[in-house]
């Protein structure tokens, strides 16, 4: 009996308007419609939600876990951050008392 | 999609590099690292998933069967309602977790098969008989409620696609235990008709809760490694303690009681509570098809099965474009 090993959709929720889509979970399903369906009865039964997007599991192309050095950061990237600056203090020594 | 790799995995004792890799989980473990289906797992901890994830699956499937019984019986519209969205929430859970333990490599279909052919076991509780609505209001708080203790547990565990299911099923699991207690009390402040049902029913579920969360520590061979690997985070008596001090209090706030037999006693030095030792050779007996009811649940699940086939046809016929087969009348 092999007759429901359909395959596997990755099932993205969003909770309001504005809001990004979240990964949920996955469900089986023929097709996209169908998913669309099933992810609508597994995922939206009871939380707030505005929309659905289904995926098909093999479309989607991840990097391997093994290899997250690749995230690593070579150097200190503070510079590209606004925490990486003490410009609130170096503004207020120069009179500017606003916000900024 | 992250694919279990399949081949050669050099995952058991022996195999080259074993010691090595071992050595590196663990201390990923020890870290409090999740562990994602394409890394590297021992195969010991992956089947050892699989088995614990397939007859939690199989247990939210087959405890669907003695509360959905009685929707048709309910005693207003309002429980009904709250029932039959109960029963939807259990089958729900059963489809996360089948998908959860299929990451690691064993299909749902499979899994199917071997609960409906006996050969896959589901939770001890559900082999018996829900006899009375006050049955319902029994299985509804108090094993909702042992089930939570042992979910709550397993939510924090190492493996991420089953403690992410988990988070959710326990966020529906709140309503379960709310609406359990509520028709408990319902019962236990109505007709003395109601109480002694309510009573009743607490005296013949009260072993198979008190059985629920598995053999005692002192027989229970895996404990040891799956602590280890943080698949599992507190023993069976530990659970069948935390399940204890938080509702017997609340039991018998409510005028109810336990069977004397159980010999319940709160220690007043460890404030845990002592109590008899349940017949654990009649608890395998009983998971291993040997309950009350046993042969009717999968009975029912197989009929059910079967009863669905023609619009599972159905669907697949339409998605390739075909006439979707009727059912024969
Ligand atoms: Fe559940
Ligand atoms: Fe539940």
């Amino acid at each position: 009996m092999t007759d429901t090993q359909w395959p596997i959709f990755e099932v993205f929720h969003q909770q309001t308007r504005g809001e990004p889509h979240v990964h949920v979970g996955s469900v089986h399903a023929v097709d996209a419609e169908t998913a669309l369906l099933m992810a609508k009865e597994q995922f939206a039964r009871r939380q707030a939600c505005v929309n659905i997007w289904v995926v098909a599991a093999d479309d989607i192309t991840a990097t391997p876990y093994e290899d997250a050095d690749i995230f690593e950061h070579g150097t200190d990237k503070s510079y590209r951050e606004a925490f990486g600056y003490q410009t609130t203090k170096r503004a207020k020594a120069v009179g500017d008392t606003e916000e900024i | 999609m992250v694919q279990t790799v399949l081949g050669q995995r050099n995952d058991k004792p022996g195999d080259p590099g074993y010691e090595e890799s071992l050595a590196r989980f663990e201390a990923r473990i020890a870290r409090g690292d999740k562990v994602e289906p394409g890394d590297w797992m021992p195969d010991a901890y992956r089947q050892q998933l699989i088995r614990l994830i397939h007859v939690h699956a199989n247990s939210e499937i087959c405890g669907a069967l003695p509360e959905g019984t009685w929707i048709c019986h309910a005693p207003s519209l309002k429980r009904k309602m709250a029932l039959v969205a109960k029963v939807q929430d259990e089958v729900g859970h059963g489809q996360l977790l089948y998908r959860a333990a299929e990451t690691l490599g064993k299909s749902r279909e499979e899994m199917i098969d071997e609960l409906i052919s006996g050969k896959a076991k589901y939770s001890n509780v559900f082999h018996y008989p829900a006899e009375s609505w006050a049955d319902v209001c029994v299985i509804a708080w108090l094993i909702d409620a042992a089930a939570i203790v042992n979910q709550k547990m397993m939510a924090e565990g190492s493996y991420g696609p089953y403690a992410r299911a988990l988070k959710r099923i326990c966020y529906e699991e709140a309503f379960h235990l709310t609406h359990g207690y509520d028709m408990c009390i319902s019962m236990a402040t109505g007709t003395k008709l109601q109480r002694d049902m309510l009573q009743n029913a607490i005296n013949r579920w009260w072993e198979p809760i008190m059985m629920f969360h598995g053999p005692s520590d002192k027989e229970s061979k895996h404990t040891e490694q799956l602590m280890k690997w943080r698949i599992k985070l507190k023993t069976n008596d530990q659970q069948r303690q935390e399940f204890l001090q938080k509702y017997l209090p609340k039991l018998f706030n409510l005028g109810l009681t336990v069977p004397a037999e159980w010999n319940l006693k709160l220690d007043p030095q460890t404030k845990e509570w002592t109590y008899a030792e349940p017949d654990w050779e009649k608890f395998i007996g009983v998971v291993r098809g040997g309950g009350p009811v046993s042969a009717q649940r999968l009975e029912t699940r197989r009929l059910s099965h079967e009863q669905g086939r023609w619009i599972r046809e159905a669907l697949t016929a339409a998605a390739r474009g075909q006439r979707a087969p009727m059912p024969a009348a």
